[in-house]
């Protein structure tokens, strides 16, 4: 180990990141919603999520993509915590959080932060941003209100919001689009976490702002050492972003890689799909059709056999895609693509 | 034809009345639009697009303070109409909207089918029955398949909904159809689906287009011509084929360095500040107070500068 990398080690070890492996390690997730029941029968379940598994790597930033109605979504919210999983397991800092109750919860939230895709909605209207900022940590029971003080500084300087002083009795209308944002990712670093869930982050923000808002979030990541999950349907914005994709669909992770593996290969051919669909400002776009699958994403309730995507697929075996449902093949190393092309 | 031109517009003005005061939400706008080509009006939010598309097709709210300039359409000056006129001859007969978020635009309790014959029947005098042979058509069109007729919008997906809107746009075959942001709620996949039927219609009926957006990389799929707005104003024009590798004005130059780019590993970049308000936007470009180019003239009122076919409001171009 070089001298470096001793220092870096025992800042580490100084900021409580002494513990090895990953932060977040998801194994085999299952959200099923149950349907309205009809009499005594059961109608059947919503498959949101459904057989789900990564590491989540110390001071890693990976995005989930897909389309709406993939179960990204249903995703986050059971690693956050707001869903219970039907089946499987959430696994943070070597703490199942499947087994924690109301006061495990606690403990976990803190150390978590969530970035909400409508800044305006995520804030309270009748809030000022000194109240907005200062809830989680009456939450989580900081009771000297100096510290707070101290806190609520710290963090709108981390974000650039200046002066300060002018903003802390503002209320969200008040604020710009991209200000709000800032507001929601001061509030979601408030009580210094150590991971941080964005849902579409600047999915709601104009072009110019877009590109403000995803720097400072890589920024944050940098300096703290986050581990970052960023879902998105935008492929053009996870290169800036994150060093690991995940390529979701009906409920299934189809593919994982580096992000530069699976921009230049992508294997499954929904992320070929993906990858077509989406544009970059060029004009010669406008002399030429887009390559699109027919159909649309298939009903989670009943979801057809075999692989997920067989259905719209051009390139389909009969007899194995639509019988067996695909496992993981390696076409290169750290590649892991679900898709019966590979065998 | 008496024009060479399907659209005109010079010196378009909107002003609301608010109570701080006019805003100048449209201020001063020219635009031209040949058959069969599509303009992409890129702005940001605020940046009076929408206004924009609403003051062409005169859809004005209550509290207007001054709606002035000149709309012509194939060569007729359409602004000193009577509003039933317009009503009868222009809107929907000559040009037809999709609104913004067409997805909750369509009416949640009449049946896809008799909300897109609506515009056949009042505005072409058709029988109910002739419109339904042309409502199928136009499904056709949009590949909307025929059984959705007698559906209800909520029973088809956002995808489906937004296919619905253009088909009731393109019913009355007007020659001009404004898109309001038609794929900004929609999935990548959706969004390429939905571009393709635009290119199709434009292909097939000649139609052409006005698309408001801010979704900069998309445009691109249907751009013929682009038109940059900025506070109220039209800071360039140009081909598509010249302004996407080489933007004029210095705003265009920083709204094009924030497109994120799928294999880019070029750096991005993002404009400081905030848009003026456009209650009292200052003197002079409006752009200037973010500008990294800014010189002494900034301050005074830019003219309209003609190069190459393209125009560029901008002193640096003087």
């Amino acid at each position: 180990m070089s001298a470096e990398e001793k220092t870096k080690e025992a800042e580490r070890v100084g900021q409580g990141w002494d513990k090895t492996g990953p932060l977040l390690s998801i194994q085999d997730l299952r959200v099923w919603f149950e349907l309205r029941r009809f009499g005594f029968g059961r109608a059947g379940y919503v498959r949101a999520v459904d057989g789900v598994s990564f590491d989540l790597g110390r001071g890693e930033a990976i995005a989930i993509v897909g389309e709406s109605g993939c179960g990204k979504s249903s995703l986050m919210k059971t690693i956050l915590g707001l869903y219970k999983p039907t089946k499987g397991k959430v696994i943070f800092d070597n703490e199942d959080l499947t087994e924690k109750g109301t006061k495990g919860m606690r403990w976990y939230r803190s150390h978590v932060g969530y970035v909400q895709q409508d800044p305006y909605g995520a804030l309270a209207p009748f809030m000022t941003l000194q109240r907005i900022l200062e809830e989680p940590m009456i939450i989580a029971g900081i009771k000297s209100k100096e510290e707070r003080q101290q806190r609520i500084r710290k963090v709108l300087e981390e974000v650039k919001m200046f002066p300060i002083e002018d903003f802390l009795g503002k209320y969200p209308h008040m604020l710009s689009g991209g200000q709000q944002q800032r507001t929601v990712i001061a509030r979601a670093m408030i009580m210094g976490p150590n991971f941080v869930v964005a849902d579409e982050p600047v999915s709601m923000l104009d072009a110019s702002v877009r590109v403000e808002i995803l720097k400072l979030l890589r920024g944050l990541q940098e300096t703290h050492n986050l581990s970052v999950i960023y879902i998105t349907h935008d492929l053009s914005t996870v290169s800036y972003f994150s060093e690991r994709i995940f390529v979701m669909y009906a409920g299934q992770l189809v593919e994982k890689a580096k992000v530069t593996r699976l921009l230049n290969n992508p294997c499954h051919p929904y992320t070929l799909a993906l990858l077509n669909g989406t544009s970059d400002p060029d004009a010669k776009n406008a002399l030429t059709f887009k390559e699109v699958p027919p159909g649309e994403p298939p009903s989670l309730v009943k979801p057809p056999e075999g692989c997920r995507f067989h259905p719209r697929c051009s390139k389909m075996i009969k007899g194995t895609c639509d019988v067996k449902e695909p496992p993981e093949f390696l076409p290169e190393a750290d590649h892991q693509v679900s898709c019966w092309l590979w065998q | 034809m008496a024009d060479k031109k399907l659209l005109r517009i010079k010196d378009l003005v909107l002003h609301f009345r608010t109570q701080h005061g006019p805003v100048q939400a449209v201020d001063g706008v020219s635009l031209d639009l040949d058959y069969n080509r599509a303009v992409v009006v890129l702005g940001e939010s605020g940046c009076g697009k929408t206004t924009l598309a609403k003051a062409i097709l005169r859809l004005l709210p209550r509290n207007v303070e001054k709606y002035s300039g000149e709309v012509c359409l194939g060569g007729k000056d359409v602004m000193p109409m009577a509003d039933e006129e317009f009503r009868l001859s222009v809107r929907w007969a000559a040009i037809s909207m999709v609104p913004q978020a067409a997805m909750n635009a369509l009416n949640p309790v009449l049946r896809v089918g008799d909300q897109i014959l609506e515009p056949a029947i009042i505005h072409l005098g058709m029988k109910k029955g002739d419109a339904l042979q042309l409502a199928l058509k136009m499904f056709q069109h949009v590949g909307v398949p025929a059984d959705f007729i007698g559906r209800y919008p909520f029973e088809l997906s956002g995808g489906m909904r937004q296919r619905v809107a253009i088909a009731m746009a393109l019913i009355t075959s007007p020659s001009l159809i404004i898109l309001d942001e038609p794929t900004s709620a929609l999935d990548v996949l959706t969004q390429a689906n939905i571009f393709n039927v635009l290119k199709r219609i434009k292909k097939e009926l000649g139609t052409s287009f006005i698309l408001i957006t801010h979704d900069i990389a998309t445009s691109s799929e249907l751009a013929d011509d682009v038109a940059i707005m900025y506070a109220g104003q039209m800071v360039e024009t140009g081909d598509a084929m010249r302004f996407f590798p080489n933007p004029l004005h210095p705003y265009a130059q920083k709204l094009m360095a924030s497109v994120p780019r799928l294999r880019g590993e070029k750096n991005l970049e993002f404009i400081v500040g905030q848009p003026p308000s456009l209650v009292n936007p200052p003197k002079g470009c409006r752009f200037a107070e973010r500008c990294p180019q800014r010189f002494g003239k900034c301050d005074q009122e830019p003219p309209v500068i003609e190069k190459d076919g393209r125009t560029v409001k901008c002193w640096l171009y003087n």
